[in-house]
């Protein structure tokens, strides 16, 4: 671990940049990875409104996978899927 | 006008806050800091101020929305004591590491237990190391004088945080002194327009305060509170001259009397750095050398003034109005770690007094520094104890 630059940082840790947390990338806490099967998704959006880290990637209205940098594995898209299509799996 | 009035302490304060008029007030009442917002929120309530009263159902809540107030771009003021600031505690380091500057005054009293409301410093000293500014206050005047100093430091650009306004409970919150009044037009041009830094509500630069560090960040932060508190004693010495300039009294990062050919000095805070001058004179009276000095700002730690007050002194004697027992009282390893980079160490004396309201008089200190004087105190007195 390096330790950030006092000189770099904003008083009091504010964050000034909107929307930096796309920066950071949660996706190396991960000890489960979500696997969609793409024969039972009805491409419904239940996953990617509940998903905490926007990891959820959808083109064209359809759901296309997982965005790994930032998922961390909390398996939330398993559990909510009304058609169980996604499954956790041990990396 | 200018005038002298007669006026307690929590009364002065305030008036103070009348004459500054900050943006939102929130706080819970508690002996004896109880006056100071009652009195205020009859200003508020006669439309004498502008600010936004809140009545909270705890101190815990009050300092979470003052800091929160803060945050949004409010100047924000409260006040506490004892139980409350300790009720504080989770929200004090969170305050400070936000780098919001608000003012609080807090009304020196013991901590619990046993249970006690008279003065002493357990309340200020419990809380001085989360990071806050902290003045103390010799008497009603300083009291009100250092309400006005305070935003001016914590709301230094590159100081920006929390300042605790210390007086003491009872000797000054309740005693009635003559004290002389600033302008009303001259405090609001010293104190001037709250500039916050990234506030909250200004909705077309959003941020985010408070927000989680990873140990790449922690520290750094930290760092930067060191550098803020750093800057806080520069800052303090340029906002003492201009209110010296502004009223004619001249405050220091460390106040003294009498010290430049005493032999002997006296380290103590508060208002007991009156009875330690009367102490003196008596002293001097009797050919001792003795001076006295006390830190009118306590955090960040004035050490080099500190130093200089102490060089060539046969002995330096440290009176806390606290004890971490097991140890010493929190002055003293400060004094003594501010007395280690002269050539000569004086020799160094604790003496703890005062707790829970105990008696704190010109007999007993000047029976002290007799006892220093002669080489028969031990390191550390239990001033008055009988065991």
């Amino acid at each position: 671990m390096v330790m950030a630059n006092v000189k770099d940082l904003v008083v009091g840790g504010r964050i000034v940049q909107a929307g930096n947390s796309e920066k950071f990338f949660t996706g190396d806490w991960r000890s489960f990875v979500p696997v969609v099967d793409q024969d039972k998704c009805i491409d419904c959006y239940t996953c990617w409104i509940y998903c905490p880290d926007n990891a959820v990637v959808f083109r064209d209205d359809k759901m296309s996978g997982f965005k790994l940098t930032h998922c961390k594995g909390c398996g939330i898209c398993a559990k909510v899927c009304p058609k169980n299509a996604i499954t956790m799996k041990e990396e | 006008m200018v005038q002298d009035i007669a006026i307690n302490g929590d009364n002065a304060v305030a008036l103070a806050w009348r004459q500054i008029d900050p943006d939102v007030c929130a706080a819970y009442p508690i002996t004896p800091q109880t006056i100071i917002v009652e009195k205020f929120a009859e200003y508020v309530a006669n439309g004498e101020v502008s600010t936004e009263f809140v009545c909270v159902e705890s101190e815990h809540s009050a300092l979470t929305l003052c800091t929160a107030s803060e945050s949004a771009g409010a100047r924000t003021f409260t006040a506490t004591a004892s139980q409350g600031l300790a009720y504080m505690w989770e929200m004090l380091p969170i305050t400070a590491a936000m780098r919001t500057p608000l003012v609080m005054a807090v009304a020196n009293r013991t901590v619990s237990g046993p249970i006690n409301i008279n003065n002493d410093h357990g309340d200020a000293m419990s809380a001085r190391d989360c990071g806050w500014v902290m003045l103390f206050s010799e008497n009603v005047q300083q009291a009100y004088d250092n309400s006005i100093i305070a935003p001016r430091i914590a709301e230094h650009p590159d100081v920006q945080l929390p300042i605790m306004v210390n007086l003491d409970g009872f000797i000054l919150t309740h005693a009635i002194e003559r004290m002389s009044m600033v302008d009303t037009n001259d405090i609001k041009k010293f104190v001037g327009e709250f500039r916050p830094l990234y506030p909250l509500l200004d909705v077309k630069h959003p941020v985010s305060h408070g927000n989680m560090d990873g140990p790449d960040f922690y520290y750094p932060h930290k760092y930067q509170s060191v550098m803020a508190m750093q800057k806080a004693l520069e800052v303090a010495e340029e906002v003492f001259k201009e209110f010296g300039e502004l009223t004619g009294r001249r405050y220091n990062l460390v106040d003294e009397y009498m010290c430049d050919d005493a032999e002997y000095v006296a380290i103590v805070l508060g208002s007991s750095f009156g009875t330690m001058k009367a102490t003196v004179n008596k002293l001097r009276a009797e050919g001792m050398k003795v001076g006295c000095a006390m830190p009118h700002l306590y955090r960040p730690w004035p050490e080099a003034a500190l130093a200089k007050i102490m060089k060539g002194k046969k002995a330096v004697v440290v009176f806390d109005k606290h004890l971490s027992i097991g140890a010493y009282g929190p002055l003293f390893p400060e004094v003594v770690t501010a007395a280690a980079d002269l050539d000569t160490l004086p020799k160094m004396y604790n003496v703890i007094y005062g707790l829970g309201g105990a008696d704190a008089t010109v007999a007993g200190f000047k029976k002290t520094m007799e006892e220093v004087a002669e080489g028969k105190a031990p390191k550390i007195t239990y001033l008055g104890v009988r065991a």
